[in-house]
């Protein structure tokens, strides 16, 4: 397929994907088709949810943009300059605990900073405003393991804020946790979002959590990934989950999902030889 | 401290052991009585065979035999350095304290042994992972001699150090090294790879993704492939011994060997044993203050 002219942007966006495609092991008789040509514009401020059966390569994506994977195909920009490395402009936030057993928990909030070498004083600060931005004052000299994993998930936000980052990525950030939790931890990352005013850019599989988040929703094919459709949703907030728009928006989702979910069953079926 | 067990009933009606030991402490005496119960069982049905004259006292002197007389066990931990021409054997420390210098020789040959292994090995897997050339230089090389048993190394490690404390110490390294290159590097390639991103996130350097996350991440299996290893250091230090170290107590057990005492093989085993023992005790106590950020799973397994 021949590789589409490159669209032009105004280099104010957020993150730019024009033509971005993924194949792991590329060359390799193991190789597969991750992503293909996705074009996706993400505004300053602007909360966008990846929604799409499991294994569509939303992740991949998350991972491209954050510089972590190289890209086998396409561009990527954030603000004015091209994606080549990792940077703390975008911060990653993992499904599973990703905080450093060993440190406590405001050295783990402050490690981006004691990377760069700023001074303990200055460190030991800049943590204690994260945590009692997401409500964790007193935690600061606990072990992770102290922690539950709702907790553990604030610690992980507080420390991608401390590094002041311009896009949060998260990949199923709450999907280890229980429903009640979960839900608290959504009107938490609301109000980190408002008042941080970084993008956030939000994986996930559940319909529920894309109603209650998004801006927009952007729906995945199953593999390879494409973008199926980009949903706009404009309900204000605080959202009622079960309001009439909220019910009549997850039925489009949920529509949107179905083929594709069909689509990879069919596919893992094909797989394994049923 | 009352434990909980306490609450709602009279001090009185607590039985004594817990009013004076914590819960902790109560599980230590637990342990230590099951210990002594096994190794007083082990001891008993030993001490039965003799009585019912099936274990000849001249080849399985039974416990009460080889650790009754102490001092005459002690006579034959010499210090002397024997194989220098004009030293009188009987000359130098008592028969105690020659005991203890020689308990306290062969114990600092396992334990520099073991610190110098973990050192060497950590840094050179790092390294082997680090730099990639370096990897191919000396990976082939470490694969293919690790399979060498220690023992084959002994004739070496005379060659090279000659006798004395420096071929033991040798000794115990190589026991360990490649095995602990090998597993230092499979740790390197299993820690969780949310850690390494988080922090290429943050903009770590490849030097700070080493020294703050990999090999913190790595300490805790590597102090455990350590501890595994420990049994195995004291045992290619008798070895090592017994050939030309002059003296510690794999020295004593080949004297034991050449003048058939069957009561200095036994004794010298149980004093082995124990020291064994009392060395994973303190490994585990470092491993437990070292690594304070691990849980402790023992104890998985009970509910079955």
């Amino acid at each position: 397929m021949a590789s589409k002219p490159i669209q032009p942007f105004s280099r104010q966006e957020a993150v730019v994907c024009r033509g971005v495609a993924k194949t792991w092991a590329e060359g390799t008789p193991r190789a597969h088709e991750a992503l293909r040509d996705i074009d996706l514009d993400i505004q300053p401020g602007e909360f966008v949810v990846l929604l799409g059966p499991s294994g569509c390569g939303k992740s991949t994506l998350l991972y491209l943009i954050a510089g972590l994977e190289a890209r086998s195909r396409g561009e990527i920009w954030s603000f004015d300059g091209a994606v080549t490395s990792p940077s703390p402009d975008r911060s990653l936030i993992f499904q599973e605990t990703s905080l450093f057993p060993w440190l406590s928990v405001w050295q783990n909030v402050a490690f981006g900073l004691s990377l760069r070498g700023d001074p303990l004083e200055e460190r030991r600060r800049a943590a204690a405003a994260a945590l009692a931005r997401v409500g964790l004052a007193e935690a600061m000299e606990k072990r992770p393991d102290e922690l539950s994993g709702g907790m553990r998930q604030r610690v992980a936000v507080a420390r991608a804020l401390t590094m002041r980052p311009k896009v949060l990525l998260m990949d199923e950030p709450f999907a280890a946790l229980d429903v009640q939790t979960r839900a608290k931890m959504q009107d938490f990352l609301l109000d980190v979002w408002r008042d941080s005013g970084a993008s956030v850019l939000f994986v996930t599989h559940s319909i529920d959590e894309a109603v209650a988040l998004a801006d927009r929703v952007v729906v995945f094919t199953a593999r390879p990934g494409r973008i199926k459709s980009i949903i706009p949703v404009d309900l204000p907030r605080p959202r009622d989950p079960f309001a009439p728009e909220s019910e009549s928006l997850r039925r489009r989702l949920m529509e949107e999902l179905r083929s594709e979910v069909d689509r990879a069953f069919a596919e893992q079926e094909a797989l394994v030889g049923a | 401290m009352p434990s909980e067990l306490t609450a709602g009933r009279t001090v009185t009606d607590v039985p004594v052991a817990q009013r004076i030991f914590t819960l902790e402490q109560r599980a230590a005496l637990g342990r230590l009585g099951w210990g002594t119960l096994s190794v007083g069982l082990f001891f008993g049905i030993w001490e039965l065979l003799w009585y019912l004259g099936i274990a000849d006292p001249k080849l399985l002197p039974p416990p009460h035999i080889f650790l009754g007389n102490f001092a005459d066990q002690a006579r034959f931990f010499n210090t002397a350095t024997r194989w220098q021409i004009g030293v009188n054997p009987t000359d130098g420390p008592s028969p105690y304290e020659a005991v203890a210098i020689t308990i306290g020789a062969t114990s600092a040959r396992v334990f520099v042994g073991l610190g110098i292994a973990a050192v060497l090995s950590i840094t050179i897997g790092v390294l082997i992972r680090y730099f990639q050339v370096f990897e191919k230089l000396v990976l082939p090389t470490l694969t293919l001699l690790s399979p060498v048993s220690p023992i084959a190394w002994l004739p070496v490690a005379i060659f090279i150090f000659g006798i004395g404390n420096k071929p033991a110490v040798f000794m115990v390294v190589i026991a360990l090294f490649f095995h602990m290159v090998l597993s230092t590097i499979s740790q390197i390639d299993n820690v969780n790879r949310n850690l390494i991103n988080v922090a290429r996130t943050m903009g770590a350097s490849k030097r700070q993704i080493y020294w703050r996350v990999i090999i913190p991440a790595i300490l805790p299996q590597l102090l455990i492939v350590l501890r595994l290893n420990l049994f195995g250091a004291w045992m290619v230090v008798l070895v090592a011994e017994s050939t030309g170290v002059g003296f510690g107590l794999g020295q004593v057990i080949m004297l034991a060997r050449n003048t058939f005492n069957p009561s200095l093989v036994f004794f010298t085993i149980a004093v082995i044993g124990l020291l064994g023992f009392l060395s994973d005790w303190a490994l585990r106590v470092i491993q437990r203050r070292a690594l304070y950020w691990v849980p402790e799973t023992a104890g998985v397994l009970r509910g079955l």
